[in-house]
């Protein structure tokens, strides 16, 4: 990478109109702050919004002495290898956002993390919201157009404080030879809510990742929503869970999964260890090539005073459905096509109209394949 | 418009229709009555060439054409549209949307063909997902509004819709088959399946028929059926192959 890039609009225009695709925004009008890393070296970080800091989280660590109660508090150093490896770097890279007590952006902040040589990327993200305060980020992760193998490994670790709220919205577009190893836990306390969207309809060659939300005070919310396309040669092991620790918290884990030939496990796990507590993992499986998807939802009640349910449902595009629309005059094709449309649209309460719209267009983005 | 000859249905591995023979001229709309499970829904998605019913013998010929293995979306581009007894729900996909994409190149706004049917709340909905009986009536005849075929396969048009909007969608159908227009510059034509001939009210039929066990028993003037079957009953049909 030339080293005059100072930003995302210094990159080539094929590159620019990938990022695009995973919603970053190169005019920062239509941002409150961002973050923008091309393999180890930060090109960017900042922020407009006020009572809002994003900072690189080498610079937040030596300025911040009480990022210590944070930093590998949520993830544990020793969860796996990926963690490890993360830990053992010299160098720290990554993004550290916090949003003062009571802040709030309108506008989302972004943080873009792009792989163009070939090698290893590692993150380690701290976001925190305080009390009150609230946060919408959208991360765009992606690899370079030319074809070059590599690994991503990021950890992030979520603080939603009581009452905050963090939406995290992350629309990767990798290559067919990356392979991806998210690690990432989040703690809401009090009240808090936390929203995580996950989406990914570009090739990749393997994702693996289980993030987990440990709901740690009265009424905390969390909800995950994903989805994902497999492509031949794309391994897809995601899933999501949440700890419902205390009194009337609830957590939902909602999965779109699409295989065209890759594989798909899909893994939820919800587990109701206090009263008034409720709980519920919905996948939903299209076939449509000689893929795999394997839904694998876990719901463990503690107390007598959960509720917890699963509903999981794997299986081709109904011909009654594909049948209806052919009798309106749409082609076979064009039946099909909007009936993956229809099937990959889940509407995410709580999510920022800008939000949605990114997701809707990397959908729409993908539709030209179905 | 519509001939139909010697034509034999399977429903998994057993024939549900005999030996079907029926002809529907331009401009001509007709009934379909009979019994419960005697093969009418049957007998439409075989004309609209839907997979679940299979064709073991026979032939449907539409506009002077053989259409017995024509795709289904080539028979509504030849001018045949449905309204479903029981359509399916598609989930994500908006009424509205669907609206937009068979209207093609049609001027007016999907939003004053709803309002024709008093349907715009149902516009930004999931189609048929939780819409009441009378919602999905309503939504199928604004998506044969849209998509204006020439030849309209009613199936039960009438049932579980309220009477103001009986009124309403009466009137509609009637526009569809063109009733408005005189006779002789009448194009459109349907066979409409009813058990109560209310629709009977908002047009007149140029034919009726009644289907028993897969068979069409009897063909004749559609109000002299109804008034026999309500009358004695569809016991009354099989004796009389003429009303
Ligand atoms: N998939 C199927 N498998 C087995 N039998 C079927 C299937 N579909 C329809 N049938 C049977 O075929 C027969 C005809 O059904 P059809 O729906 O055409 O009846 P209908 O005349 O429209 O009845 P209704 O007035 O109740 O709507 C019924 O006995 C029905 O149970
Ligand atoms: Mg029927």
């Amino acid at each position: 990478m030339p080293a005059d890039i100072k930003g995302l609009g210094d990159l080539p225009q094929q590159e620019k109109e990938r990022l695009r695709q995973t919603g970053l925004e190169e005019d920062m009008t239509k941002r409150a702050g961002s973050y923008f890393q091309i393999n180890q070296e930060v090109i960017q970080a900042g922020s407009q919004a006020e009572g809002i800091e994003v900072l690189p989280i080498s610079e937040a660590l030596e300025k911040y002495d009480e990022l210590k109660e944070y930093y590998w508090k949520a993830v544990p150093k020793e969860k796996d290898k990926y963690t490890a490896y993360v830990a053992r770097q010299k160098e720290p890279r990554g993004v550290f956002i916090r949003a003062r007590e009571g802040a709030k952006t309108v506008l989302p902040l972004q943080a873009c993390l792009y792989l163009a040589a070939e090698r290893v990327q590692h993150v380690h993200n701290i976001i925190i919201a305080e009390k009150g305060a609230e946060v919408h980020l959208i991360s765009g992760c992606a690899s370079a157009t030319h074809n070059v193998a590599g690994a991503h490994i990021g950890v992030t670790e979520f603080y939603v404080g009581e009452g905050a709220k963090i939406t995290s919205t992350m629309i990767h577009s990798w290559g067919a030879k990356i392979s991806v190893f998210p690690r990432s836990a989040a703690f809401i306390e009090k009240g808090g809510t936390f929203l995580s969207n996950y989406v990914c309809l570009q090739p990749v060659k393997k994702i693996e990742m289980y993030p987990t939300a440990f709901l740690r005070g009265e009424g905390a919310m969390a909800r995950f929503s994903s989805i994902v396309m497999a492509l031949p040669a794309s391994t897809f092991d995601i899933g999501s869970r949440a700890i419902l620790g205390e009194k009337g918290s609830s957590a939902e884990l909602i999965t779109r999964a699409i295989t065209r030939g890759g594989n798909v496990i899909s893994r939820g796990h919800v587990v109701g260890a206090s009263d008034g507590t409720k709980g519920h993992i919905e996948c939903r499986g299209l076939i449509l090539g000689d893929g795999l998807i394997h839904a694998i939802p876990e719901i463990e009640g503690k107390v007598m005073g959960t509720e917890l349910s699963h509903e999981a449902a794997v299986g081709k595009i109904a011909r009654e459905e594909i049948e209806y629309l052919m009798a309106r005059g749409l082609t076979e094709e064009e039946s099909t096509a909007t009936i993956i449309r229809g099937f990959l649209d889940v509407k995410i309460q709580g999510l920022p109209d800008v939000l949605q719209k990114q997701i809707d267009a990397a959908i729409d983005a993908a539709e030209k394949g179905f | 418009m519509l001939e139909i000859e010697d034509l034999h249905v399977e429903v998994g591995n057993k024939e549900i229709l005999h030996d079907i023979n029926l002809r529907i001229e331009k401009g001509e709309t007709h009934v379909l009555m009979g019994p419960n499970g005697s093969g009418k829904s049957t007998l439409l998605m075989a004309i609209m060439g839907f997979s679940g019913p299979r064709v073991t013998k026979g032939l449907i010929v539409f506009k002077g054409k053989d259409i017995t293995d024509m795709p289904v979306n080539e028979r509504a581009k030849m001018g045949i549209g449905i309204m479903f007894q029981r359509p399916p729900t598609i989930a994500g996909l908006k009424l509205g949307k669907l609206l937009n994409v068979v209207k093609r190149g049609n001027d007016q706004t999907i939003e004053d063909y709803a309002k024709s049917l008093n349907m715009e709340a149902l516009l930004n909905r999931d189609i048929n997902r939780g819409f009441s009986g009378g919602e999905i009536k309503r939504s199928e005849v604004l998506q044969l509004i849209v998509q204006k075929p020439d030849f309209m396969l009613l199936d039960e048009p009438e049932s579980g819709v309220d009477l103001e909007n009986m009124a309403l969608m009466g009137r509609s159908i009637a526009h569809l088959l063109e009733k408005d227009r005189h006779l002789v510059h009448r194009e459109k034509g349907g066979l409409i399946i009813t058990h109560t001939g209310y629709i009977l009210d908002y047009l007149d039929a140029d034919g009726g028929h009644v289907l028993i066990d897969g068979e069409i028993r009897c063909h004749g003037n559609p109000r002299e059926i109804l008034k026999v079957v309500k009358r004695s009953g569809y016991r009354e049909c099989l004796k009389c192959p003429q009303i």
